[in-house]
């Protein structure tokens, strides 16, 4: 069989063309229309053109879910980067302790969002919680705090609780990179009288240079799109205190049934998936990864 | 894995002796790890306990410590609530889409290596934007969409864009893994004249195993975890599925939390049990490539 195109080809990659360009591709089209609609999606609709897009821009609700999109992308990637690359570097030597502690430090990726989300909202809650119990018995603050009513410090709670569900994650990119050095290189430093310090900063970093660059993408990108666990632990509050663009656009087109407004948040995120996205290939050259899965 | 095994005599000489010696950094290292342990599992464990009080022992007990008194009811009370169900649902959409979504992808994957065709090349980089696509930017229309084929609320309205939202991915995985068998092997098996179908089944099949056994782990946790489709195609029992099972036990136990922590932990019963008894290829699945 040749490079050539036949029928059965054709027939081969039909399947997957199909399911990609109904519930996808024309889905994201019909987004961009849909911003150029005034609709409840109910009743008819009735083209309203830019106007959507008008309002959006002038009321400050979009560009506060927006500023608050930003504030946890940068938020999530100072937290979650050096605690994953030390994690990651600490389950990457060979002490026997450290195995162990890698079989536990893992176990929170086997919950999803919502079960996360949930057993957190039981953990902060001001009236039965875990952590003002713990905080009330040790004597620290009034032991009443409300972690997640208080529009101060919500989004940081928030951003913390999603730092702990996918720093695993992470730490298991870097533990898989650690692995990759070569021992080599170690030793060479070893002999040469180089403190831990040094080694750490000369060699392990630098070569976890590719790890470190898909791992912020990721934690980028991922922070674009937080929803679940938002909408279980604060559902956008208090007020709006914790409503990013992914929590905006589905209560503006699900709650207010304002399917135009709503379009136009789905547009922004997906131009911004995009633009991250591009930037992902450009440095870590995704799309031409080869063996990805050796070293594991 | 590797690199481990592979040991040359000057490190294991180099590295005898300097384990030996407790270095003050390693006691900081470690005590530190145990600070993350803690940090890390002590919510999952605190799942755990929680799930096996009593709702007595709940408010009146130490939260912090397990309760003297282990009990299973909440588990039956969440098995006689219709989690049973539910649970089966999320099974159905998760095998459904696991099964499509590798199943086109590989046969893309395929043609894709395979062909030299101008369309195909650009029908694969459509694929790679696909990536960038949030599923929150699609959501709206994909409600519409679904409504209007009338499979809001059904099973089937929940596959159908879970698997158009994992295809690119795992068709991109597949395309470089595929891309990576030696073309001599297509070439020996293509002079004998063997179809495309021979070739998929007796060597493409067999060589890319270990990543399609990696791919159907990362699509049964994304499909297994998913939130968002059922939160907005679906709304009643009959089409529950776990995650959304768990949002609806908090709201009927709002003050039972034992019960809803059973929940939540029966609700990742199959990613448990893979953890416990293949723990090496769910971790792998999960990476999804993305490693190294």
């Amino acid at each position: 069989m040749g490079t050539k195109m036949n029928w059965q080809r054709w027939l081969m990659i039909a399947p997957a063309v199909v399911f990609f360009a109904v519930f996808a591709l024309f889905p994201m089209l019909m987004a961009v229309y849909y911003s150029g609609l005034q609709w409840n999606g109910i009743s008819s609709a009735k083209w309203v053109g830019l106007a959507n897009w008008g309002s959006v821009f002038r009321s400050g609700d979009a560009l506060h879910a927006l500023r608050l999109t930003a504030e946890v992308m940068v938020l999530s990637w100072v937290v979650q980067t050096p605690i994953s690359l030390l994690v990651g570097v600490f389950l990457a030597g060979r002490q026997r302790h450290r195995a162990v502690f890698g079989v536990f430090y893992f176990v929170p990726l086997l919950f999803s969002s919502v079960a996360i989300g949930v057993t957190w909202s039981y953990i902060l809650n001001p009236n039965f919680g875990l952590l003002d119990a713990l905080l009330k018995s040790l004597h620290i603050g009034n032991g009443n705090q409300n972690w997640l009513g208080n529009t101060h410090l919500a989004l940081l709670v928030v951003t913390l609780i999603i730092a702990w569900q996918f720093i695993p994650f992470h730490s298991l990119l870097y533990q898989g990179g650690a692995k990759q050095i070569p021992d080599s290189l170690y030793e060479a430093a070893t002999i040469d009288g180089a403190n831990v310090w040094n080694t750490f900063f000369s060699i392990t970093l630098p070569q976890l240079k590719y790890t470190l660059i898909t791992s912020s993408v990721l934690v980028l990108t991922g922070s674009l799109t937080y929803f679940d666990l938002i909408y279980v632990l604060t559902d956008g509050g208090p007020g709006d205190a914790t409503t990013v663009l992914a929590m905006d656009m589905y209560k503006q087109a699900f709650v207010n049934q304002n399917i135009g407004l709503g379009s136009v948040l789905a547009v922004i995120l997906a131009v911004a998936g995009v633009i991250l996205s591009i930037l992902t290939l450009r440095f870590t050259g995704f799309s031409r990864m080869e063996s990805q899965l050796e070293g594991m | 894995m590797a690199s481990q095994v592979v040991k040359t005599d000057a490190s294991v000489n180099l590295r005898a002796p300097r384990r030996r010696r407790l270095r003050w950094y390693n006691v900081v290292f470690t005590a530190l790890g145990v600070v993350w342990l803690i940090i890390a599992f002590y919510p999952v464990l605190y799942m755990l306990m929680t799930s096996l009080r009593s709702q007595q022992g709940y408010l009146l007990g130490i939260p912090w410590l397990p309760s003297l008194h282990p009990t299973f009811e909440n588990y039956a009370t969440v098995l006689q609530a219709g989690f049973v169900h539910y649970f089966l649902n999320s099974v159905i959409v998760s095998v459904c889409s696991v099964a499509l979504i590798v199943g086109c992808s590989l046969l893309c994957a395929y043609v894709v290596v395979r062909s030299r065709n101008r369309a195909v090349r650009v029908i694969f980089d459509v694929f790679l934007v696909g990536l960038a696509l949030p599923i929150q930017a699609a959501i709206i229309p994909i409600y519409v969409l679904i409504t209007k084929m009338g499979l809001y609320d059904t099973l089937l309205g929940m596959i159908l864009p879970s698997v158009a939202f994992g295809l690119p991915l795992t068709l991109l995985i597949l395309v470089n893994f595929v891309r990576d068998i030696p073309n001599e092997l297509y070439e020996s098996m293509g002079l004998e004249g063997a179809s495309d179908f021979r070739l998929l089944r007796h060597l493409v099949i067999p060589l890319a195993m270990p990543a399609l056994i990696s791919v159907s782990i990362y699509d049964f946790v994304q499909a297994w975890n998913n939130f968002l489709f059922p939160l907005v195609l679906t709304q009643s029992d009959s089409s529950r599925v776990m995650p959304m099972a768990i949002v609806s036990f908090q709201g009927q136990y709002t003050m039972n939390v034992p019960v809803t922590m059973a929940a939540v932990i029966l609700s990742a019963l199959p990613l448990i049990l893979a953890y416990i008894f293949g723990r090496r290829y769910l971790l792998r699945g999960m990476l999804a490539g993305f490693g190294k």
